[in-house]
């Protein structure tokens, strides 16, 4: 992957589920490498399902996807599976833990899953490279704790220690902060937005909550992208 | 590892069905293993009904009539051999010992087996143990008796009561006509309960069938009046004519064979020998079958046992749905989605294993005294048999064969879930 590349290029994409309506029409969608983006839309506009498609667990669309530089649709299922593993971190709206793990146990997991990711903590032991993303977002505390005692914002900034450790190239958020009171909403994005910059990584953010888009670099309304949403 | 790790903490995580359904796959483990032991044990138990006699002797017919009156006290014979006979073979120079028996009285149902004190002195069973008595000696009298224990304790006698012995073996409990009533017999002793045929006997001296019957004509008894007395009758003025059946001891193995060649053969009178282990085990296995009826339930058990670990793992499945999500989107494919659940259910299984097999060493050191002093079944304590480890392997694969439908449906699920929130 070069420096140039975009992290994320869709081009005449158009999905739907089964033989149903079509969800997604997007002629072109960019996002530049390290861009911080903010995609609304409301409820019902295609949101998930497009982060699906990125996220290459949506299969079936006809289309260009190129996810930092890769054309999804020619990896296999495993390839697939393996890609986002190691590349991608994706923090969901709510319930982004593992109810049995404990909070070292959810944040590592991914680096667990994936030796190529673990490879990008750079010999950096697992558990101190957990301390440190722990630290930046200040759950540090927490770490041994069982993810059932956290509050909803520690939940989601243990959310997002997950999807920043081993520094993937993008991390896709799907209204993370739908959750959280707005005071919260702003410190959680701050946090969010320092260890980003810190792992070099790039952000697309979806919400259907503008409030928090004046933080972002750039501001993008799905109905604007998507044709089949209108 | 990592998922080895998954599956643990996640089967942690629901410890309540994790351990009942551990516990019940446990149950049955221990069940089958447990019939299985007991089943080996029976079957020891058996073989070693009687030991260390090389052959029984009786007069010519079939040869497990002949194990069945003399070792079970079951059926009667069809004809005796004469004492002349016997007197030849038990001074046979290739014979250690012999046992005669003489059979065809009873009391109140049990078996009166008339013997000499060889029976007390070299009868063996269990391999190697012997008879010993709980109270009191060996009868020496002409009109003494010895009980088995379940003899004692079925009628409630103890030593020194008097008893009245019956002609025949038909009668029920209580119901002999033709009581031996002007010779009755002192229990000279009780038996140690040996938990084989011999308790449900009662023993007096070979003199004694003899005496009950010397005024006897034809098969009748005496005309009232013409008994002779007990009194006038000892050890030294009665004659033995015969008996029913004697066991044999060879002093050395080779002769046993040829000696059981001889006695077939036997000019004087038509005679037949038998090896009692073959002949029990040909007995064994016609009434075997039990075993495998039990093997089948046992089996019927342990399948119930797997059910119920599909239906939880199937249950927790919609309440997963959003664990899944989470674990495709950090990475993991459908095929570790897939292990995760087959892993799970392999663990359940293992452990139910080795819950079973701990219940059943638990149960076999806790047990074993009892069950063998009451129904004299030696029940071994071992590690499982060729045939246990078999049945362990064939849980443990059917778990994480099992273990294939939910994490098919877990599978399916993530496919239609993908990433999107379904609670």
């Amino acid at each position: 992957m070069s420096g140039t590349a975009p992290a994320i290029q869709l081009t005449d994409v158009r999905f739907a589920y089964g033989k149903g309506p079509t969800v997604l029409d997007i002629p072109s969608f960019r996002v530049e490498a390290k861009e911080r983006v903010f995609l609304f839309g409301p409820s019902g506009s295609g949101k998930t399902t497009l982060l699906g498609v990125m996220a290459g667990v949506l299969a079936g669309y006809s289309g260009g996807v190129e996810v930092l530089g890769r054309d999804i649709a020619k990896l296999s299922g495993s390839q697939r599976d393996a890609f986002r593993g190691s590349h991608l971190g994706y923090i969901f709206q709510l319930f982004n833990l593992i109810p049995y793990l404990s909070v070292m146990e959810n944040i590592t997991l991914p680096c667990r899953l994936s030796a190529e990711r673990r490879a990008r903590l750079k010999g950096v032991p697992l558990e101190q490279g957990a301390h440190a993303v722990a630290q930046r977002l200040g759950i540090d505390e927490l770490l041994t704790k069982r993810v059932t005692n956290l509050s909803v914002g520690q939940q989601q900034r243990v959310a997002a220690a997950r999807s920043l450790l081993g520094t993937p190239e993008l991390i896709i958020a799907d209204e993370p902060t739908s959750s959280l009171d707005y005071d919260h909403r702003e410190k959680f994005l701050e946090l969010l937005f320092e260890s980003c910059a810190a792992a070099g990584s790039t952000l697309l953010f979806v919400s259907h909550d503008r409030s928090l888009m004046h933080l972002f670099d750039r501001q993008l309304s799905l109905p604007d992208i998507n044709r089949a949403g209108a | 590892m990592v998922l080895l790790s998954l599956a643990y903490h996640s089967l942690k995580n629901r410890v309540l069905t994790t351990a009942l359904t551990v516990f019940s796959i446990g149950l049955s483990i221990a069940l089958l293993i447990g019939v299985e032991n007991v089943r080996v044990g029976a079957r020891e138990s058996f073989a070693n009904t009687i030991s260390q006699t090389d052959l029984i002797v009786g007069a010519r017919g079939g040869s497990l009539q002949l194990l069945l009156y003399s070792v079970f006290r079951i059926g009667a014979a069809t004809n005796n051999i004469t004492y002349q006979t016997y007197e030849h073979w038990k001074n046979h120079p290739a014979v250690a010992w012999t046992i005669p028996y003489s059979l065809g009285d009873s009391h109140r149902g049990f078996r009166v087996v008339g013997t000499d004190e060889n029976f007390y002195k070299h009868y063996r069973f269990r391999r190697d143990r012997s008879i010993t008595f709980d109270s009191g000696r060996l009868p020496q009298d002409v009109f003494e008796v010895a009980l088995g224990s379940d003899v004692a304790k079925t009628l409630g006698y103890k030593t020194g009561d008097k008893i009245v012995i019956t002609h025949g073996v038909a009668a029920a409990a209580g119901r002999g006509i033709l009581d031996h009533k002007d010779k009755p017999f002192t229990v000279s002793g009780v038996l140690t309960k040996t938990a084989t045929p011999v308790d449900r006997s009662l023993y007096i001296p070979l003199e004694g069938i003899s005496a009950v019957h010397i005024d006897w004509t034809d098969g009748a008894p005496p005309m009232p009046g013409e008994e002779v007395p007990a009194e006038k009758i000892t050890k030294q003025t009665v004659k033995i004519d015969q008996i029913t059946s004697f066991l044999l001891r060879s002093k050395s193995r080779i002769d046993t064979l040829r000696l059981q060649r001889e006695i077939s053969t036997y000019a004087e009178e038509p005679m037949q020998a038998i090896i009692p282990g073959l002949t029990l085990q040909e007995l064994w296995r016609t009434i075997g079958y039990a075993e495998d009826a039990l093997t089948v339930v046992t089996f019927f058990v342990i399948i119930v046992g797997l059910l119920g670990m599909l239906v939880s793992l199937y249950t927790s499945l919609n309440e997963r749905r959003r664990e899944m999500a989470i674990l495709r989107a950090i990475g993991a494919g459908p095929f570790k989605i897939i292990s995760l659940l087959v892993l799970e259910s392999f663990l359940l299984s293992i452990a139910g294993c080795v819950l079973g097999v701990a219940l059943v060493y638990v149960l076999s050191v806790t047990f074993q005294p009892i069950v063998e002093q009451h129904f004299g079944l030696y029940v071994p304590i071992q590690p499982p048999t060729s045939t246990g480890w078999i049945y362990l392997g064939a849980v443990a694969v059917a778990g994480l064969i099992i273990g294939f439908i939910p994490a098919w449906k877990a599978y399916r699920n993530t496919l239609s879930d993908g990433l999107s929130v379904r609670l």
